[in-house]
Formats: C-alpha cells, sequence, structure tokens
C-alpha cells in the first residue's frame, strides 16, 4: 500500500498572529512553524500502517524552500520520501490541484490529509484532491482500518459518530482519534540523522489557478476585562439581564 | 439566476443552521437582486424556510438518501445549482456541510470559503469576511470564480424571519452507483443529549474537577440550562469524560451563545476552539488562570463550593422564568 500525507507547514497554536504590508499578509517573523497538529495525527497514523501492514509512506507539501524542515521532521518521524512541490500555497483550491497531480502520478492508495489547517481553517483540501482524482472521500476521520484494498472508517458526526466503509483509493480529512495524543512521536536523535538522507524531492508545479484570494486581514477588536463577580446571584441577574443569554 | 441554499434537517424537522443559512441566503439575494432557492434533501415542513426568505424550495425525498452521504448530497446540490443557474450556494458550518462543499466546490469549478460570518461586504467582486488562525483574527477574501460556495459561521448571523411566498417542487435528481461508493455501515448518536454543535449554552469542565465522579454538577447544571456538556483536553486524555466531549483546537470546535467553563485554566489550544462563543464564564480558584483574559464574567472561588450554589440558583432563575 502506498500512502501520501499531506503536510501543511503552519505557525506553532502558541504564535502572536500579526499581519504585515498592510495588513495583506501574514507576519512570519519570529513564527515558529510545525507540521499541522491534524496532519500529525495522520501521519502518526501511517507510520502503524507502515509497521503493520508494510505501507510505504510519502509525506508532501506544497510551499517555497522554507517549509523543507516540517517535511525533514515528518521524515524524522519515519516517513520514507518526502516531496515538495514548488509553487506558493495561494488557496485551497490551487494547492488541492498541485497535490492531485502529485497523488495521480505517484498511484498512492491512501491519501491522509488533516480535517482543516490551524492557519486558514479552510478544510477544503483533502476533499477537492479526492473529486480530482476520482477517489472516494471521508472527512473527520476518527479512526481508519485498512484491509486489502477496503477501508472502514469511523467519523465524527455532530453528536455522535458513524462507522463508513469505502474501495481504495481514498482520501481522508483525519484529526485526533486517528492516534491519541500519546502515540504521537517525538523524532529521536537516530531518526533526525536518518531524515537528512531520505529523499526529499523537489517537484515542478502544474498549472494551477487560485479561486480565491484574500485581500485583506484584521485582529478581533480587544475584548474588554473580565467583570469579576462575588455571588452567584450577581453571575445569574448579569447573564440574564446584561449578558441576555439565560 | 438564484442563491442557493442546502438546508439541514433531522428525522423530518429543520435545524436552526438550516434557518441561518436561508436567512444569510437571502441577505445575500436582495444585495445581488437574485431569488433564493432551498434544497431540502427529505426535510421537513417548507414554510419554516419560507419564513426566512426562500422563494423556491426543491423537495428531494429519497430512501436512498436517508442517512448522510457526502458525495451523492454534493451531487444533488451541485445538479439543483445547475437547474437553478446559482450563482452562490449557501452551506452551513456543520460536520456534514463541511465534507460535501468541497466536493460541490470542484464539481461546480466554483471557489468556496468556508467559516463566513457576515454578509459580503461587495458582491462585485465578491468578497466575504470569515475567520482565520481559528478564530485569532478575520480575512476578507474574495472568490473569483462565476459560481461561488460559501460556509456560513456557526452562530454568527442568527435567524431573520423575512417572509418569501415560496414554490415548493419536487426535485429528482440523476443520481449514479458512484455516489454510494462510501457506504455507511453504521450511525451512533446520542438523541437524548444536545450536541456541542447544535447548543446554544455549553457547560465545560476541566482538570480543576479533580476526577470523572465529580461530574454530577456540570450535568446537573446542563440539564437545567438545556446546555450541552463539554470538556478540556487533558479531561479527555485522561479518559475521565469521552473523546466527543473534548473541546478546543484539536477537539470540537464551540460557538454557543454562552459557554461556561469551571476548572478549566485556558490553554491557548482550549481558547482557540471556543472563543467564537458570545458569552464565555469562567469558575476557577486560581484568579491568575489564563481564561480570565478571554472571559467575559467570572468568579475566583473553589468549583465545588460555587457549582453547586450557582445551580441552585438557577433552577430558581429557570423556576420563576419558565
Amino acid at each position: 500500500m502506498k500512502i501520501l500525507v499531506c503536510i501543511s507547514h503552519v505557525p506553532d497554536t502558541t504564535s502572536k498572529i500579526n499581519f504585515t504590508d498592510g495588513d495583506s499578509k501574514f507576519d512570519t517573523n519570529g513564527v515558529q512553524f510545525v507540521i499541522n497538529p491534524n496532519d500529525e495525527f495522520g501521519l502518526t497514523r501511517a507510520m502503524w500502517f507502515k509497521e503493520k501492514q508494510g505501507a510505504t509512506v510519502h509525506v508532501v507539501n506544497v510551499g517555497g524552500a522554507e517549509t523543507e524542515p516540517t517535511l525533514r521532521k515528518a521524515l524524522a518521524i519515519g516517513a520514507d520520501e518526502a516531496i515538495r512541490v514548488d509553487a506558493p500555497a495561494t488557496d485551497g483550491f490551487s494547492v488541492a490541484k498541485q497535490l492531485a497531480n502529485v497523488v495521480k502520478e505517484g498511484g498512492y492508495d491512501l491519501v491522509i490529509g488533516g480535517r482543516e489547517s490551524i492557519d486558514y481553517n479552510g478544510g477544503m483540501v483533502p476533499g477537492m484532491v479526492a473529486k480530482l482524482t476520482g477517489a472516494n472521500f471521508i472527512n473527520t476521520c476518527i479512526g481508519l482500518e485498512i484491509d486489502g484494498t477496503t477501508a472502514t472508517a469511523t467519523r465524527e458526526i455532530d453528536g455522535g459518530k458513524e462507522t463508513l466503509k469505502a474501495e481504495l483509493p481514498l482520501v481522508i480529512g483525519g484529526q485526533k482519534g486517528l492516534v491519541e495524543e500519546s502515540d504521537l512521536r517525538i523524532p529521536n536523535m537516530r531518526g533526525i540523522m536518518q531524515a537528512r538522507k531520505k529523499p526529499l524531492n523537489v517537484k515542478e508545479a502544474v498549472d494551477a489557478n487560485a479561486e480565491t484570494e484574500a485581500v485583506h486581514f484584521a485582529k478581533p477588536a480587544p475584548k474588554g476585562d473580565v467583570k469579576l463577580v462575588e455571588t452567584v446571584d450577581e453571575l445569574v441577574d448579569l447573564l440574564h439581564n446584561e449578558a441576555k443569554v439565560i | 439566476m438564484s442563491i442557493l441554499v442546502y438546508t439541514e434537517s433531522e428525522e423530518g424537522k429543520y435545524k436552526k443552521i438550516a434557518q441561518e443559512a436561508v436567512s444569510f441566503a437571502r441577505g445575500i439575494a436582495d444585495k445581488m437582486d437574485m431569488s433564493v432557492t432551498a434544497v431540502a434533501i427529505n426535510g421537513g415542513d417548507a414554510s419554516e424556510l419560507e419564513k426566512c426568505g426562500a422563494n423556491k424550495v426543491l423537495q428531494v425525498k429519497d430512501d436512498a438518501l436517508k442517512n448522510f452521504n457526502a458525495a451523492a448530497y454534493a451531487d444533488v446540490l451541485a445538479q439543483a445549482a445547475k437547474k437553478e443557474e446559482a450563482k452562490v450556494v449557501v452551506v452551513s458550518s456543520s460536520a456534514n456541510a463541511k465534507f460535501l462543499a468541497p466536493l460541490l466546490a470542484v464539481n461546480l469549478d466554483a471557489g468556496y470559503v468556508p467559516n463566513v460570518s457576515e454578509l459580503p461586504e461587495s458582491t462585485s467582486p465578491f468578497k466575504v469576511k470569515h475567520s482565520v488562525f481559528t478564530n485569532k483574527a478575520f480575512a476578507t477574501t474574495e472568490i473569483k470564480t462565476d459560481i461561488k460556495v460559501v460556509g456560513l459561521a456557526k452562530n454568527a448571523y442568527g435567524v431573520h424571519e423575512n417572509h418569501a411566498d415560496a414554490t415548493i417542487e419536487d426535485f429528482a435528481p440523476e443520481l449514479s452507483s458512484d455516489d454510494y461508493n462510501v457506504e455507511t455501515v453504521s450511525v451512533d448518536k446520542a438523541t437524548d443529549k444536545v450536541t456541542i454543535a447544535d447548543a446554544e449554552i455549553v457547560v465545560s469542565g476541566g482538570r480543576g474537577l479533580k476526577g470523572p465522579e465529580n461530574w454530577d454538577m456540570i450535568e446537573e447544571m446542563a440539564d437545567i440550562l438545556g446546555a450541552a456538556t463539554a470538556c478540556s483536553k487533558p479531561v479527555s486524555d485522561m479518559g475521565w469524560r469521552p473523546h466527543s466531549e473534548h473541546v478546543g483546537q484539536t477537539g470540537k470546535p464551540v460557538a454557543s451563545n454562552l459557554y461556561i467553563a469551571i476548572g478549566i485554566s485556558g490553554a491557548i489550544q482550549h481558547l482557540a476552539g471556543i472563543n467564537a462563543s458570545k458569552t464565555k464564564v469562567v469558575i476557577n480558584n486560581d484568579p491568575e488562570a489564563p481564561f480570565f483574559k478571554a472571559a467575559d464574567y467570572g468568579i475566583v472561588g473553589d468549583a465545588f463550593e460555587v457549582v453547586p450554589k450557582l445551580n441552585e440558583k438557577l433552577k430558581e432563575f429557570k423556576a420563576q422564568n419558565a
């Protein structure tokens, strides 16, 4: 089984979010980048398929050379090979088109993406890749088993979960639950050394038009100070008469 | 030309997000001088959509669509969009809507923007404001394609009553066997509980509650308020509460009217997931807990003393305001 894990290169959760160039671009100054958390759960599940079922695991990112340390980290966690499509990650659709090309050329059976990236929260790339490549698609995936060419997946739904079955090739939008937080792997020295020798192939971009363009960013208005109250009577009164939420 | 809107229902009753989506579609339609067509798959009473401004309701009645199926539902919507010459398709932010929207967008060659919080700032060019960086910022994005797919953020626009007399039409799209390649084996859904997705109020507990045996008072508060229960990440990681209750960046997003955090310190990942909620209340014995900086109201105190008192007071309040 050939698995492709799509890795989004995103600012660490604790990063200060600021914008530059007249609030038209994200300010990467001093920002630490990491593997998108939803993708890391998927990558860790892919490692399980590699170790238990002999799968080959490739990782891919669409972006400039600055994203390579994030791909190296994925290699250090255990992926066999990395691909960087040398194109700016302009919008979800253009990224999906680049990825679809990688999927078609590589003949992957399973493509694992994240439910959403924690930067632009688009949540659209895995579904679009599936549609563009004609693969089946399952989103918000919290459990995945592969038996031969059949996948059984658990999907989180509002208020519960459901079990779905589909044939490969399959694309999933994964999240926590594919593996648990405690299953995530911190690369060790051996992994880091090996990662340096593993292939990181830079692939030329195909033509991919962006369908959307973020033109302006803004931060929410600063929040007022918390109103501290002494008694529950006061709290209930404020929630009813001031906030009008009960 | 029209604005198409996907309306979600459960057991023959429209969800509040369906009415919000129709209201939002009405708002866009008025700006673009178009009509609103709602698509209802095994839906409910069309007057519920009419009162939010739907001019036409396309009713799809098909037992094969009884369970949600993203590929098939996306195909239904794509065919409806073509038939109605839709310029904009509005969907909600439910798990199902976010599942089908990318499939629909590719099918229609439409640019898609989710988490939209307001009516378009302009319709030509078509620019919408949406949350990014997990609610830490907003972006204004231009959708450049002829057809646009817009995902309305939860609890952002509200239900606006704006009556239109709707024509109701049966619609039978042509679905192929490929639409059913992903098969539903089983659905496991608690029907007796308010879901975090639909809840107006969410009561959430953290590590400060010391153990799963202390959740009775959280459940009680949720009962009194008709709220959903939720928890912080450490609590679900330790197995005190089910994963489905975990809210935060890697858990479920919350955009309720009221979020009550009890014994939750307010790690940045937790706050990211809940800060789309409108009013936030924190009860914590540590006045330095970061949640106090994010909350609107707070009580510094021991949850084991404050919560039982608050439950009593809320009961009294509910009895008086019933």
